[in-house]
């Protein structure tokens, strides 16, 4: 058996040696094939019981709240850590979005944090040891009005000014950035200008989820799926417990990180939060052979598309115009934003669309997150992520893991305080948030 | 049934009346991988290629392995061809057509002969989820992707392709019916009796489901001869219409259901909807249940009943139900050697169709799996079966039997084609004893009927659907009759095996075709700690191929209920979502219009040379005179008002009628300056601002009566504003209407020192004199005989009348004022004059010198917020604000004329370096004699205070801060 299988490899190398990267492929795929029988190396060891407590009980096994337990257990030594969710590991937004993660904001506090994001998005594979396959192919956004090409300019000119790499770009630079994109002249709503992020990356969203719970199980913090919070327990301003559908657990700190509930937790536990929650769609073509390197997005056509490692077109827009706390698809959405994406693409009519469906955005006034001390004490927010989650996930992680271990907002958060509502100190971000994710 | 093949149309064509939807006497030409060959008219490609004995349509989307068909269904990625420049066309639902050339997709070389087939004998290489756990050191994006991207995908696409012709259209409804098999047309027919309108959507080019394809008697003929009784009776319906060829391809709230026919959207809307859409037949695992000639019974029987294609000439029929002895039967009428019917179960199927076949000497080996099946030479087609005892469930004797066969035929069960039901919110359930998903909690108005509600028999499916149409017809309120009976068996005993799962030590024994997932992989998911389905799925990408998990979701569901010790029930299906099939991206974006909107003086405006642009939705003159001339051409007509009389096309502008007793009160709420006291004839400034305090809006408030507001709003902000009334109103429930008359009138500025001499040639009944008609007054009148709206306004900065017409009469207008005005010198501006004309003046445009964020306060506007009024949308945040007052204003400042232009954007730095503001709006100035804009500063900037702006290009430009009033700051011009 085992000598087949070193046969087949000595076959397979030869194949592949022509090239050298392919050679070196197949030795890192050597590791399987000659183990001989399949074992497996558990990426979760999933504890079997609520324990009475923990130092953390973070609300919210998605990629948020797993990334600020790892930092807290690799990084601060906080090893008493619970994840709690009502559903499956990472199965709300973390699972819905359309991975992209790019820095390209408007206001310098926003831009130096999604900054620190994307750096540490580039290492992530690496540090956790789980492959989240990040690709850095840049992200193409599209002006159709002179409004767009001004604020445009101004992302481009504060993003240099923080230090990412952006530029405004004209027509001729956007047909040798994308050669397939459609750009008529005599256009009702041509393309005037874009803006070039070549920082703008993508990568596998449910692994970025997966690589944390597995390096911070590893250390000890538990995850527990199919566990609801259904009260926060509060003791005077303190909140001490959580009670859920499988017992009432006690943290030091607690902890919420639930995209598309945030406000029903806040609730639980006795405030409100400034936020509206609007359904957001996507969708995903079958598998292509590759011709789209960056992801493209419209910001007058409300569409965006990118090709995945796999060959989908991974394709999305705008939030849904009205409030809802429901992931039904709509035929409307569909057809608009299909319709735009074969406007950018028109050779795109005869590949076939496979699946649909959506995830629940909190909107800010500001299209800022909200992060850190809330109304009560030991209860700290993650919330408001609206449609900007996925690329802040190890920097809100790293970060609020540093805010929950000392207890004390680390700098870089302040701007998205809760606090900044009541006196209009906002960190604005409605230019750069329209269909670009 | 025939018995013998002939060459008609394929080596495997049998004769009639075998292959209902076929026409012998009409022959089609086409061509596969370069080959050419002769099918016939109804021919699928893929029924056509077996006709002609080619069984490899494709190569599996990991290991390059070959496949072909599987289902003759349209629902498998197996037969997924490329088309030029259309990539993953089933073939089984691809109809020929003449000179129709289709290739293989995925491979490198040709189909035949794959250079990426050795990726088969690579599996051990590849577990599942490795990528995980490879290629991330160094890093995945410089070193791997390239490679792996170049395997990704399946089809080719042309660039260069153009979008082609696609549309939409709408229908409505009492009752659709989807599904156009026995219970399905029994539906139709009952509830168009009962006069309901009725439409029948069946996704084959012929009605008649599982009639025209399954076998239910003995004789072999009853299918076909219900299914004729039937369609005679719907075409005798004349409420009932029918769609063949249709595909309804979702499910969306309020029963909105797509339906989509060749490049055409139907969009229809059913008062009551019935779902009989069948069942799906499942594959059963053992080793190399994907080899080309492996095929589900009913495939086996489409391509004899429907096609009139022998499927084989040696066939062994792989059997976990009585379906299976139909299968074997039908194989047998088609010429075909049925070597063993290999019975999952203990014992022989004991039904009437088990009885015939072991009448006709078929050996049926009871107990009995197929462990693997092995390749004939050349490896691409099912050369033999290894046959072994089943020791227990999915535990099978390593000892076997072979037998040569060049087809395997599988009956072992179903799943409902659950996915529209589940889209409407039903739910999914698993009967342990049938070992068979059930749906429940459908909405109202919603039923389903036949085996899609698990009633496999015939004439119960039949009950069935009348039932369902009779409930359908009472509630929409027609007289149907007596209830009729409810059947008691349906039938769906015995029709699924629980565990067709025969998993083999070398694998190979696929779950998922379209992903390339054996068993192993989905219980190596779960060992890894993968423990809930969703995540087996996202681990694995079990589902997510082309067919969406139409085959793999009950195998999985059983393999992962296993491994975690939960029942199948509670391991559930993963959330389905549409759409039910894949669907072009064309036919979803229609004929994708591209509104635009012209102003009744666009094509003066043309003809003078202007040069357009969009401002919405709208054209509009950037500026008049060619694209070389551009900078002279505004800086013209910029003198040319400033000096003479200018003529700007406003039509764009947003207008509004505010009608009833509590109009005044309306304004006053809805805006932030005080309403209630303005005079009749006269006009108001406008400032809007939202809930959180930020200006949104500005336009002119024009009382013509107590009662009645005339109100402007900017040109991108109108159908906002418009919006932003109705659903105030909603809440306030004042007396009062709305309507938005924006395209209702044209209008023009007439603006510059003599614009008065001008208006004053024409007849009116207006008197144009200062003292008569003073700034910020109303008048209504004629003028030239056009009726009209005057409004003395100023947003230039010069002497100037907006002139509001009904949009019929906008062109004569235009024409008209440009006749008179011809000893004035006046000449049209555009768009691009206008801004500078008002930056010089230090009026601000919406949106482009305010932001997200922006206050009155910010820009000067204090002036246009009452302080005296109870409440305005956006007082409470507006005073909150004052509490903690902004760090930047909105500011002047000016650089040397001849020197850099800063651009909108460009940013301004504080001595630290740090970011300080930005600027909205810049323009060279000639009667400023500078270059003069504005831009958001520290709140604390005082005029003649320096500012740093950073150009685009780095460099570093010192501007003077100055007041934003650049042009007659006390306004003696505009007010004279």
């Amino acid at each position: 058996m085992t000598l087949r299988r070193l046969f087949a490899s000595i076959a397979v190398f030869r194949l592949l040696s022509r090239k050298t990267i392919s050679a070196v492929m197949v030795f890192a795929l050597l590791k399987y094939g000659l183990k001989g029988r399949y074992r497996p190396r558990p990426d979760f060891r999933h504890a079997a019981d609520l324990k009475p407590s923990y130092d953390v009980v973070i609300i919210g096994a998605g990629g948020h709240g797993l990334a600020t337990a790892y930092y807290l257990s690799n990084y601060h030594g906080i090893r008493s850590v619970c994840v709690i969710d009502k559903g499956y590991l990472a199965g709300g937004n973390t699972a819905r979005n359309t991975a992209v993660i790019r820095s390209n904001y408007i206001t310098p506090e926003s831009v130096r944090f999604y900054k620190e994001s994307v750096e540490l998005y580039r290492d992530l594979s690496d540090e956790l040891d789980y492959n989240m396959l990040f690709t850095q192919r840049g992200q193409l956004t599209l002006a159709h009005s002179d409004a767009t090409v001004r604020t445009f300019r101004m992302r481009a000119e504060v993003g240099k000014h923080c230090g990412t790499n952006i530029e405004l770009v004209d027509r001729k630079q956007i047909r040798e950035i994308v050669p397939q994109l459609h750009m008529p002249e005599e256009h009702r709503s041509p393309v005037l200008a874009g803006l070039w992020h070549p920082d703008g990356a993508t990568g596998r969203h449910d692994a970025v989820a997966w690589g944390y719970a597995a390096r911070a199980m590893d250390k000890g913090v538990e995850v527990h799926q199919r566990t609801e919070a259904q009260c926060i327990v509060k003791e005077g301003d303190r909140a001490v417990a959580v009670e859920t559908n499988c017992g009432t657990v006690h943290a030091g700190n607690i902890v919420q990180a639930v995209a598309g509930y945030s406000s029903v937790l806040a609730k639980m536990a006795g405030f409100r939060l400034p936020i509206r929650s609007y359904p957001l769609q996507a969708m995903v073509t079958q598998p292509l052979k590759p011709f789209l390197d960056p992801l493209v997005s419209s910001a007058g056509l409300h569409a965006y598309v990118s090709q995945t490692s796999r060959g989908e077109l991974v394709i999305g827009g705008g939030s849904d115009p009205y409030e809802l706390y429901s992931t039904r698809s709509t035929l409307d959405l569909k057809e608009s934003l299909i319709g735009h994406t074969v406007e950018l693409f028109p050779f795109l009519a005869r590949v076939r669309l496979l699946r649909q469906w959506a995830g629940i955005t909190d909107m800010t006034p500001d299209y800022s997150p909200i992060m850190g001390e809330s109304p009560v004490r030991n209860y700290w927010l993650d919330a408001g992520w609206g449609t900007w989650g996925f690329k802040a996930t190890p920097v809100s992680g790293k970060r609020m893991a540093e805010c929950v271990a000392n207890e004390k907002m680390p700098a870089i958060l302040e701007p998205f305080r809760l606090a900044r509502f009541k006196t209009f100190d906002l960190v604005n971000e409605m230019g750069a948030t329209a269909a670009s994710h | 049934m025939a018995k013998q093949a002939t060459a008609s149309g394929g080596a495997n064509r049998m004769t009639a009346p075998a292959g209902v939807w076929v026409d012998r006497d009409k022959p089609v030409s086409f061509s596969f991988e370069g080959k050419r060959y002769k099918g016939l008219a109804g021919d699928s490609l893929a029924s056509a290629l077996a006709a002609n004995d080619v069984w490899l349509l494709s190569r599996s989307f990991k290991y390059h392995r070959p496949r072909g068909v599987l289902t003759m269904a349209g629902q498998d990625a197996n037969t997924l061809i490329q088309l030029p420049g259309e990539p993953n066309v089933p073939a089984d639902r691809l109809a020929i057509r003449e000179g129709l050339a289709a290739w293989g997709q995925n491979y490198k070389g040709s189909l035949e002969k794959d250079r990426n087939g050795f990726l088969n004998c690579f599996g051990a290489f590849m577990p599942v989820g490795f990528y995980y756990r490879s290629f991330n050191k160094p890093r995945f994006d410089r070193y791997w992707e390239p490679t792996i991207r170049r395997m990704a995908g399946l089809g080719k696409i042309d660039l260069g392709a153009g979008q082609g012709y696609f549309d939409k259209a709408y229908l409505f409804y009492d009752l659709v019916v989807i599904g156009g098999g026995a219970a399905g047309l029994s539906a139709a027919i009952t509830a168009a009796k009962a006069s309901a309108e009725v439409l029948l959507i069946e996704e084959n080019p012929a009605l008649g489901g599982a009639l025209a394809y399954a076998r239910f008697d003995a004789e072999g003929m009853a299918g076909e001869r219900r299914r004729q009784e039937l369609i005679a009776a719907a075409e005798a319906e004349p409420n009932l219409t029918v769609m063949t060829d249709a595909l309804c391809n979702g499910w969306f709230a309020d029963h909105y259901v797509p339906v989509i026919k060749g490049d055409r959207l139907y969009k229809v809307r059913a008062k009551q909807l019935i779902l009989a859409q069948g069942s799906i037949e499942q594959p059963a695992q053992f080793r190399n249940n994907d080899l080309p000639g492996v095929m589900l019974g009913s495939a086996a029987q489409r391509l004899i009943r429907l096609y009139g294609v022998r499927p084989g000439k040696t066939a062994v029929v792989l059997a976990g139900n009585d379906h299976a002895y139909g299968v074997a039967l039908d194989l047998n009428d088609a010429g075909a050697d049925v070597s063993a019917i290999v019975e999952l179960r203990e014992d022989a199927g004991s039904g009437p169709l088990a009885a015939a076949a072991q009448d006709r000497g078929i050996a049926v080996m009871a107990g009995h799996c197929v462990q693997e099946a092995v390749p004939a030479r050349g490896g691409k087609h099912l050369g033999a079966v290894r046959v072994s005892r089943i020791d227990g469930p999915g535990i099978f004797d390593p000892g076997s039997v072979g037998i040569d066969c060049d087809l395997l035929a599988m009956s072992v069960g179903y799943t409902p084609t659950y996915q529209l039901a589940l889209q409407s919110g039903g739910k999914l359930s698993y009967d342990d004893r049938a070992a068979h998903f059930t749906i429940a909690q459908l909405p109202s108005g919603l039923q389903l009927a036949g085996s899609l509600n698990s009633t496999y028999d015939l004439s119960a499916a039949e009950a069935e659907g009348a039932h369902t149409a009779w409930r359908a017809a009472t509630a929409l309120g027609l007289e149907a009759g007596a209830e009729p009976a409810v059947p008691e068996d349906r039938g769906a005993a015995g029709v699924n095996h629980p565990w067709p799962i025969f998993q083999h030590r070398r694998g190979k024994d696929f779950v998922d075709f379209d992903e390339d997932l054996q068993v192993q992989d989905i219980q190596n998911a779960v060992a890894e700690g993968y423990n809930e389905l969703e995540l087996v799925k996202r681990f694995s990408t079990v589902g997510m191929g082309p067919s969406q998990g139409r085959h793999s979701a009950l195998a999985t569901a059983r393999l992962v209920a296993k491994a975690t010790g939960r029942t199948v029930a509670e391991t559930g299906v993963t959330t389905a979502r549409p759409p039910f099939s894949a669907e072009t991206l064309g036919v979803l974006g229609g004929r994708i219009f591209e509104p635009e909107r012209f102003t009744p003086m666009h094509h003066k405006h043309k003809a003078s040379g202007a040069v357009m642009m969009t401002a919405g939705l709208w054209w509009r003159p950037a500026y008049y005179g060619g694209k070389a001339k551009r900078e002279e051409s505004i800086a013209a007509e910029v003198r040319n008002v400033r000096n003479n009389v200018g003529l700007i096309d406003v039509s764009t502008l947003g207008g509004l009628e505010v009608r009833g007793p509590d109009a005044a009160e309306f304004m006053n709420r809805l805006y932030t300056f005080t309403y209630k006291k303005q005079p009749v004839n006269r006009s108001r400034y406008l400032l809007m601002t939202n809930e959180q305090g930020v200006v949104i809006d500005d336009g002119v408030a024009c009382r013509f009566d107590a009662d009645h507001y005339y109100v402007t709003a900017t040109t991108g902000g109108v159908d906002r504003v418009y919006r932003q009334m109705l659903w105030w109103n909603t809440q306030w429930c004042l007396d009062l209407d709305v309507a938005n008359v924006t395209a209702a009138y044209a209008g023009v500025n007439i603006a510059g020192p003599k614009s008065r001499q001008v208006l004053e040639r024409l007849e009116s009944d207006v008197d144009f004199s200062a003292e008569a008609f003073p700034y910020m007054r109303l008048r209504s009148g004629y003028l030239a005989g056009i009726p009209a709206r005057f409004l003395r306004v100023g947003f230039v900065g010069e002497l100037g009348y907006e002139i509001h017409v009904p949009a019929s009469y906008g062109e004569s207008l235009w024409t008209l004022l440009l006749e008179a005005g011809k000893a004035e010198g006046i000449r049209p501006f555009g768009v691009e004059a206008q801004r500078v004309l008002r930056l010089e003046k230090g009026h601000i445009i919406i949106g482009q010198d305010t932001d997200g964020m922006t206050t009155p306060d910010e820009v000067g506007m204090a002036w246009a917020v009452s302080a005296k009024k109870p409440f305005f949308v956006g007082k409470r945040s507006i005073e909150l604000r004052r509490r903690n007052p902004s760090k930047r204003q909105l500011v002047g400042f000016t650089l040397p004329l001849d020197g850099p232009l800063p651009l909108e954007s460009n940013i301004l730095l504080d001595d630290a370096g740090e970011m300080a503001g930005f600027v909205t709006s810049a323009a060279r100035s000639e009667v400023c004699d500078a270059a003069i804009g504005l831009a958001y500063a520290p709140a604390a900037t005082k005029p003649g205070e320096e500012l740093t702006i950073k150009y685009s290009d780095g460099r570093l430009l010192q501007a003077a801060a100055s007041a934003p009033h650049f042009y007659d700051p006390g306004n003696k011009r505009q007010e004279g």
